[in-house]
């Protein structure tokens, strides 16, 4: 990877529905004044509001760090905890763990992390139970 | 990266700004800039929406639109009145009795867009049946929300309908019927859409997806009501007249337009920053399974347009008394195909991206400005007064950034930074009397 050139962190609090999508709003605007669009900017898009709402339902708050190289953005994502118990079940299309509040306002499919992965040109996740999850995303940039 | 100047309908009257912030923090693109004691519009990023026309307690914001005298330019005249106009007149129950009222005020013929609407409503359907089609394709019916995805979303341009606006079908029939009917030159007859807002205006002006557009100018529906007003009594007198179906008729309204077209997987938004909003989850691809998504840029959808005269709720319930009147034909029914293949329907240009908000075309530069203008907010109070000029402190860092303006013109820093040289000047004054 080449020189980092900018980087944010976004703090996302768990639970928090009414400022979800914020963060991957802010995202998508930064990235297309820095220039970064067509299907980079699309796949950014899904990946980055997936993971933010992740850390809203089920994690105990967490960050999103946006870096920009000039010739990739990476996404990185890291939370406080619960940690995932079953990480190869969490992985497959259609298996939730989402709470009954998260269900209610419609979320819950269980396609979050295999969008995730879809999207994202290399999709790095680890977690440890009772210390948190740190996903890593990488969307090469056109030369 | 300075582009050349694009016409707009909305301009302002500079006798009457007074430099206020009402326009310069409504603007949905941040399109507009306070300086030297008065509003600029910035060219590049406007989408013609008309909020500022709205807010304005000056009257300063205005749209410029074609006058009545501009008809006899030409020999003869066709009204286009877009459905909306129906709306205008309490306890009107037919269009008819308006498009008698338009020929007695000048107009030679007139022809409704409606009729437009039912010819797109097909034309809409039969490329929705075609395979791989991106989810939702989105209307561009409205010229702002198309505008809008050109500045903000410009990733989402593939969505966009590759079909013309009903006003301009509307013109290309009515060309083309009237000139046959009278043998004359397609030059000699002027087509003028009556319209509800500016960027109607602005799209017969500077076409999106069109070389040209097909119709010649655009009355507002402000300057034609009390013209109209006194004719409202008579029935159109024409054996040649065709109706539109009430589905046409009903695109005046939010959700007319994707109820002839997809009811049952489509979506309807009106209201700027609710189209805004939408477009945010089409993004994340989080609208995938909707087929068809109706924007309007004005609440209510076009009888609440800026230049409208009746309320929208009224003329929109109006609208929806008037079609339930109606045949209920739908324009599946109503228009043979053959009128597909008989005149343009779909775009001749491709939509392109407007680059505006982009920060810089080479992305290491952009990333430097950006760093910069983190580095400014972080020393701005945050307040989002406008009293600087720009609509909020990110976008006067970015201003900054841009060479448009310093620091200092941030009243809230100046007024610390005068607090520090005074406390320095009575420390100087009382080291001197030491």
């Amino acid at each position: 990877m080449m020189e980092e050139l900018f980087r944010m962190t976004y703090p996302v609090a768990s639970a928090d529905y009414v400022n979800a999508g914020k963060v991957s709003t802010d995202i998508k605007r930064r990235l297309k004044q820095l220039g970064v669009g067509g299907d980079v900017l699309r796949r950014v898009a899904v990946a980055s509001y997936e993971v933010e709402l992740n850390l809203v339902i089920h994690s105990l708050g967490g960050e999103l760090c946006l870096t920009v190289f000039s010739d990739a953005v990476q996404l990185v994502s890291a939370d406080v905890g619960p940690g995932i118990p079953d990480l190869d079940m969490a992985m497959r299309e259609g298996y939730s763990t989402a709470n009954e509040e998260a269900r209610s306002l419609g979320f819950g499919a269980g396609m979050g992390l295999p969008n995730m992965k879809r999207n994202a040109d290399e999709f790095d996740i680890k977690s440890e139970l009772g210390t948190g999850t740190t996903i890593t995303m990488r969307f090469n940039l056109p030369s | 990266m300075q582009e050349k100047k694009r016409y707009h309908s909305v301009r302002l009257d500079k006798d009457r700004c007074k430099g206020c912030t009402n326009c310069l923090t409504h603007c949905p693109t941040a399109a507009i800039r306070v300086r030297g004691g008065r509003a600029h519009i910035l060219d590049n990023l406007c989408i013609d929406c008309g909020e500022c026309i709205r807010i304005c307690d000056y009257h300063a914001k205005v749209a410029f639109t074609d006058v009545m005298a501009n008809i006899k330019a030409y020999k003869y005249s066709i009204a286009l009145p877009a459905p909306s106009l129906y709306g205008q007149f309490r306890g009107l129950t037919r269009p008819e009795y308006v498009l008698e009222a338009l020929k007695r005020v000048g107009f030679d013929d007139v022809f409704e867009v409606a009729r437009g609407a039912d010819i797109v409503t097909r034309a809409i359907r039969e490329q929705l049946r075609e395979p791989n089609q991106p989810r939702p394709m989105i209307s561009s019916a409205c010229p702002t929300v198309v505008r809008l995805i050109q500045v903000r979303f410009p990733e989402l341009i593939d969505h966009i309908v590759n079909i013309r606006q009903p006003m301009e079908v509307a013109a290309s029939v009515a060309r083309a019927e009237f000139c046959k009917k009278h043998q004359c030159a397609p030059s000699d007859v002027g087509c003028f859409f009556i319209t509800p807002c500016p960027a109607k205006m602005t799209a017969i002006r500077t076409p999106i997806g069109q070389k040209k557009s097909e119709l010649d100018g655009a009355i507002s529906m402000m300057e034609l009501y009390g013209l109209l007003l006194p004719h409202i009594n008579e029935m159109l007198d024409d054996p040649d007249y065709v109706p539109s179906t009430g589905y046409g008729v009903a695109w005046a309204t939010a959700n007319g337009e994707a109820n002839a077209v997809c009811p049952d997987n489509s979506l309807s938004v009106d209201g700027i920053s609710n189209v805004i909003r939408v477009l945010e989850e089409v993004e994340n691809d989080k609208l995938s399974d909707l087929i068809y998504l109706e924007g309007n840029a004005c609440m209510g959808g076009c009888v609440g347009g800026p230049l409208t005269f009746e309320n929208s709720y009224v003329a929109k319930n109006s609208i929806r008394k008037m079609v339930r009147h109606m045949p209920p034909d739908h324009p599946d029914k109503a228009v043979p195909i053959s009128m597909l293949n008989k005149y343009p329907t779909k775009n001749d240009l491709p939509i392109e991206p407007n680059t505006a908000e982009k920060l810089d075309d080479n992305l290491v530069e952009a990333m430097r400005k950006m760093k910069r203008m983190n580095e400014i907010i972080a020393r701005l109070p945050g307040y989002d007064c406008g009293s600087c000029g720009s609509p909020t402190c990110a976008a006067f860092a970015e201003d900054i950034v841009r060479g448009y303006c310093t620091e200092m013109d941030c009243v809230h820093l100046l007024r610390e930074k005068l607090k520090v040289m005074a406390e320095e000047m009575v420390e100087l004054a009382q080291s001197k009397r030491e």
